[in-house]
């Protein structure tokens, strides 16, 4: 097993076994089914409207070479510098040699999951860049040195009061149990931030080809901030970000905060093209646009999978994932979490080192259900196990599927199985509950069932025999 | 009709009373009931797992054993689905992929098959008991069976259905899931089993077996007087005719 199977292993064990968490976790949800079903209920046909987003994102990922240009081009018109990230390491080096040739001292940044993917904070600190996240969540779980526990509400697992002692021990804060309170907390040291700020972090939700414009939404205006007061601007955006038209806004924008926030639209909604233009009072004098593909071509490659570009990163597929919901977000040790960080992780990260996450499912389908750009998430993992498997087979496994298909295939050996195993399972009571027991996986929780005196087969044969010969 | 009966091999070796319910709901509707005897199992362990050679191996067993039935019909949303979803996708580019694609059409999930094909919602069962559903999720997202079994448990004199809050919420079963990862497994088992019990049944039923045994496996460990019943049990119950096996 590898290291990143022990651990999730291990973390995904300790988080089950934490009933109280695990309700928190469902308690922090339920507000969030609520909304998001009383808002997918405001839309004419949400069928409807996810066969059309899906239309949408299957046109822009089969053409992304051309989408991309468009956008660079139009973008790069108005005055911003695009660049083309093959990697994590790229992207990092690129926006490090921007902060040291405009000699930036201080860097705010506001909600990015691409800034994750590539460590971009551990980059710029270790350089010796001040970065601070300005969204409220992941500036909490930056001051308790954290990654986010979930792709879109990063903080999900913190109580208030654990909220309230972290700022009275970093911030020295009065405590306080009132999520107003905090939040103005917060929002004290962002605004000082803001002003110091040289350089402005953003990802990007989409990226709209025909206007080379990039489309943040938020809720808390950080991200207008944080684009707006700095005088430099980089945008990460995953080169998938990419919509065709302007017009496509008009589903996807709704679509994103209905499944991701069970909200009908988010707060601030945001275009970007550009740095300041010429006459324009204020703005950044620089915007730089890096595309990141870090083995997203690779995904693009597979045709099977494809569809899994389509994400526009609504954590929904978290939200209804009952083994999310048990584990919760750190089990995963991706940057990605849920059904969509066990189907891309093996693809961005390595199918060997991360198959196991595709294992650990139970292949429900409530993914795949409440994907609003209907990604075949569930049946995603199944095609990962498939493919780990062709490459390199798990030695005990490939015996027992090879016994299993001749067992199968071969009644008198199926029959011969089944006379073994009637012989065994009454001698099973003798190690059950003990290390010794053979089936401890099933049994430490479960009563094992009992294996029926003659089977139906037999049974058939025996008072159907004549009639069904 | 001429019905071939699909019995899936956890349920042939455990739960053979789930298969003869089966065979006594569709006997006393008037249709004929065959085993065709080749049947084994569907292959779904191997597939899931990932190992889709020896699947295959397996699959090619059934499509041998059902070449001949009308219709196929299985008590396992499961197993069902596995033939009616993934043999297509198994045999793509195979020399049987034709063959997998022609028993795929003609295969029917038990409670679907009553409803859809036969038209069928009043069996004549009678059960006096509260019960809750499970919704197996092969059945409800790969199969779209949701109505189906609740259209033929209303018709059941007795019965008082109580649905669970976590009814479409998956039991934590998923095959080798189950032992490759039992913490999280039990996890959601103990989910499911909340939520069972929250709606003070007696009963729980579902139209998939291996479900049923995931949660019956910790309803016992946890000493729960909350019995498990396949929908075909209940469907059986009370039947006017005598039943000659």
């Amino acid at each position: 097993m590898t290291t990143f199977a022990t651990e999730f292993q291990q973390k995904s064990g300790q988080y089950t076994t934490d009933r109280g968490f695990r309700a928190f976790i469902q308690k922090g949800l339920s507000g969030y089914y609520k909304k998001r079903d009383e808002n997918k209920a405001r839309f004419q046909s949400w069928q409807g409207a996810r066969d059309h987003a899906a239309e949408i994102k299957y046109e822009a990922i089969n053409n992304l070479d051309r989408h991309l240009e468009e956008f660079a081009e139009k973008i790069e018109a108005r005055g911003a510098k695009v660049f083309w990230a093959p990697s994590a390491f790229e992207a990092r080096d690129y926006i490090l040699s921007v902060a040291r040739e405009n000699r930036v001292r201080s860097i705010i940044k506001s909600k990015t999951m691409t800034g994750e993917e590539i460590h971009l904070n551990d980059a710029l600190q270790n350089e010796g860049y001040g970065v601070f996240e300005s969204d409220l969540g992941e500036y909490i779980v930056q001051l308790r040195k954290e990654p986010p526990f979930h792709l879109v509400f990063p903080a999900m697992h913190l109580t208030r009061k654990q909220i309230s002692d972290l700022f009275q021990k970093e911030l020295g804060s009065m405590p306080t149990d009132e999520p107003e309170k905090l939040t103005m907390i917060a929002r004290g040291v962002m605004r000082r931030k803001y002003c110091e700020a040289d350089m402005g972090i953003s990802g990007a939700n989409f990226a709209v080809a025909e206007t080379g414009m990039i489309s943040i939404t938020e809720n808390e205006g950080n991200a207008r901030l944080t684009t707006s007061l700095p005088r430099i601007h980089v945008a990460i955006v995953g080169i998938e970000k990419v919509l065709p038209r302007l017009e496509d806004l008009a589903l996807f924008l709704p679509m994103l905060a209905t499944a991701g926030a069970g909200q009908s639209m988010t707060c601030y909604n945001t275009m970007y093209g550009g740095p300041r233009q010429p006459g324009e009072p204020d703005g950044p004098e620089q915007m730089h646009v890096v595309l990141l593909d870090n083995r997203r071509t690779w995904l693009l490659a597979d045709a099977e999978q494809r569809d899994a570009l389509g994400c526009i990163r609504c954590g929904a597929c978290l939200n209804v994932c009952p083994v999310f919901k048990n584990v919760g977000g750190y089990s995963y040790g991706t940057t990605y979490q849920g059904p969509i960080g066990s189907v891309i992780t093996p693809h961005l990260r390595g199918l060997q080192e991360w198959k196991h996450l595709s294992a650990a499912s139970s292949l429900c389908g409530a993914c795949t259900e409440a994907c609003p750009v209907k990604i075949d998430l569930h049946h995603h993992l199944l095609q990962n196990r498939r493919n780990a498997i062709r490459i390199k087979s798990v030695p005990v496994e490939k015996v027992a599927f090879t016994v299993f298909s001749l067992l199968m295939g071969h009644p008198w050996l199926y029959r011969l199985a089944v006379i073994l195993g009637r012989i065994f399972q009454p001698l099973h009571p003798l190690v059950e509950d003990t290390i010794l027991d053979p089936l401890r996986a099933w049994t430490c929780s479960r009563a094992f069932p009992r294996v029926a005196p003659s089977s139906f087969r037999e049974q058939w044969k025996k008072e159907r025999g004549e009639k069904s010969a | 009709m001429r019905i071939s009966l699909f019995v899936p091999c956890f349920i042939d070796q455990i739960y053979p009373q789930v298969a003869w319910s089966v065979v006594r709901v569709f006997e006393e509707l008037g249709h004929y009931v065959e085993f065709p005897d080749g049947q084994s199992c569907c292959g779904q362990p191997a597939f899931n797992s990932g190992y889709w050679d020896e699947a295959r191996a397996t699959a090619r067993v059934a499509l041998s054993a059902f070449r001949d039935s009308e219709v196929v019909v299985g008590p396992s949303g499961s197993c069902v689905a596995m033939i009616k979803v993934f043999y297509p996708q198994l045999f793509a580019g195979d020399p049987q992929e034709l063959e997998a694609r022609e028993l795929a059409a003609k295969t029917h999930e038990f409670s679907s098959f009553l409803v859809n094909t036969l038209g069928v919602t009043d069996v004549g069962a009678t059960f006096k008991g509260k019960v809750t559903f499970h919704d197996g999720c092969h059945g409800l997202r790969e199969l779209g069976v949701k109505r189906e079994p609740r259209a033929l448990l209303a018709k059941v004199r007795g019965i008082e259905l109580l649905e669970m809050a976590e009814a479409e919420t998956c039991c934590g079963f998923g095959g080798a899931f189950a032992v490759k990862f039992p913490s999280i497994s039990s996890a959601m088992d103990e989910v499911k089993c909340a939520s069972i019990h929250e709606t003070g049944a007696e009963v729980v039923v579902s139209n998939d077996s291996s479900c049923l045994m995931q949660i019956r496996g910790m309803l016992e460990k946890q000493k729960s007087r909350v019995r498990s019943l396949h929908l075909a049990e209940i469907l059986a119950s009370g039947l006017s005719r005598p039943f000659i096996r």
